[in-house]
């Protein structure tokens, strides 16, 4: 039995990846699962390896689900943010490359502000790197995350009708999500105002809507975007509350929905805008089954990455 | 050269009932025991010991799997990572007797390495080794307390173990590298 084999020194974006190699990462965090239950919650694989966590803008479950993956694997981890880090001194992404490379790092995981940094930095580096979110163009963890859960929750992804609803415009967990999902055969819809909706998102492939009770009808997942009040500066929509009344999921909307439709959503939840409090605590809600997922599939990502020799 | 056949069919099958019965023999009481196969040969080998002692003593043991895989002292070493498959162990192993089963013992590297997954597992009372074929040319002070087969091997030389589970029929032969 030959097995199948991860090829790539990176991970920068699902829109790079075969639909196979998503497949393979799946089934890989699949039988990483089950060290999470085990009473010592750590394997030697990564031993002696160094992992970098190069977070260039805030995160908290993110960097923590990664941490704990690498520290599951017993890598060695070390985490710079912005607010210690040297690039508000004025250093080039080129030159945090030349220093993490003096230190002999095996893995960089990087979130940064800019579209497209984790990619510069990747083609600096002879070890590997993992996107954990750049700009509003990637976050593929993240997307893996979710088609692993939805797998989990609906045995398969093909022909699976998934709707995100929110801000799609600045969103790279939808952009991951859409090249992920559409690779594997599942349906995508978009739904939100017009203004927060790409225009060029009928070419990726999905479903556009402005009215959320076609997005839900029929849906078997509705994915909530957050909507990021840091972002809300040039006023995308009149106003929070109107958006709330018009585009929030609430027991009343899911009347509508199929009866085993799930939510999922990539938090931090802004209760009470994109999601009701009652819905994000309900039956429906597998936003904690994410977070849990998170760890395998992060774990399984770093496992596949630190066998590619550069 | 060709192939230097093992066991047939119903070799492999007589084999497998005495390995039963000394498993048995030797751990008087069954319900201590716990069988762990080694992926992917082990695990088919330890199913069939698993209902072949059921069916003489009337005694279901517990049955795992083992995926040695993340504790490879190779890693990184080869070009790629291997495929996980996973491990499954649904019961506690605590104060157990653990019979570790895999199909062919060489170095004893996949050996070390599955001692030290079941004991991220638990505190087992001992770990016992059944395997199907030795075949010599240990790098670890391991020793195995159950042998189907003692075979005497050249380095270069492959041992094949072709079970049913995967497709085909049961043969294990001794095959010359250069023919592999």
């Amino acid at each position: 039995m030959s097995g199948r084999v991860w090829k790539r020194k990176d991970l920068l974006g699902l829109k790079d990846l075969e639909a196979e190699e998503i497949e393979l990462i799946l089934d890989t965090a699949e039988s990483f699962q089950e060290i999470g239950n085990r009473p010592i919650k750590k394997v030697p694989t990564l031993q002696g390896r160094t992992v970098v966590n190069l977070f260039f803008e805030p995160s908290t479950r993110t960097r923590i689900s990664f941490e704990l993956a690498e520290k599951r694997l017993s890598a060695d981890t070390v985490n710079f943010s912005t607010d210690i880090s040297s690039t508000i001194k004025g250093e080039t992404v080129k030159d945090t490359a030349k220093n993490l490379e003096a230190l002999q790092v095996s893995l960089v995981i990087m979130r940064h502000p800019s579209s497209g940094a984790p990619h510069r930095l990747a083609r600096y580096l002879k070890c590997g790197v993992i996107n954990a979110g750049d700009g509003i163009n990637e976050h593929p963890t993240q997307a893996l995350l979710d088609m692993f859960t939805v797998r989990q929750k609906k045995g398969k992804l093909k022909g699976v009708k998934v709707s995100f609803i929110g801000d799609i415009l600045h969103s790279r967990v939808a952009r991951s999500n859409i090249w992920g999902l559409t690779k594997l055969g599942a349906e995508v819809t978009v739904c939100g105002p017009r203004t927060l909706i790409p225009r060029d998102a009928e070419q990726l492939g999905v479903r556009v809507t402005t009215n959320l009770e076609e997005a839900v009808d029929g849906a078997d997942v509705i994915n909530l975007l957050r909507i990021q009040l840091e972002r809300q500066k040039e006023s995308f929509f009149p106003s929070i509350r109107e958006y709330a009344i018009t585009y929030q999921i609430n027991r009343d909307v899911l009347k509508k929905a199929k009866p085993d439709v799930v939510i999922m959503h990539p938090g931090p939840v802004n209760r009470g805008i994109e999601l009701s409090s009652d819905v994000v605590d309900g039956p429906y809600s597998i936003i904690l089954d994410q977070v849990t997922n998170g760890l395998a599939v992060r774990m399984a990502v770093l496992y596949l990455l630190s066998g590619v020799k550069s | 050269m060709s192939d230097k056949v093992i066991f047939d069919e119903d070799g492999l099958l007589r084999t497998l009932k005495r390995l039963a019965h000394e498993i048995m023999e030797r751990n008087a009481k069954l319900e201590e025991i716990s069988l762990l196969g080694i992926r992917t040969g082990g695990a088919h080998l330890a199913r069939r010991l698993q209902s072949l002692i059921e069916e003489i003593s009337q005694v279901k043991v517990p049955l795992g799997i083992l995926d040695i895989t993340l504790y490879r002292d190779d890693l990184g070493g080869a070009a790629s990572q291997p495929e996980v498959r996973g491990t499954e162990i649904d019961f506690d192993i605590n104060s157990k007797i653990v019979v570790l089963i895999d199909d062919v013992l060489f170095t004893g590297r996949t050996i070390r390495s599955a001692i030290d997954q079941v004991i991220d597992f638990g505190r087992p009372k001992s770990i016992q080794l059944a395997v199907l074929v030795d075949r010599g040319h240990r790098e670890l002070p391991i020793r195995p307390d159950f042998v189907g087969k003692n075979v005497p091997t050249a380095r270069e030389e492959q041992v094949k173990v072709e079970l049913k589970e995967e497709g085909g029929k049961d043969k294990v032969v001794v095959r010359p590298r250069a023919n592999a």
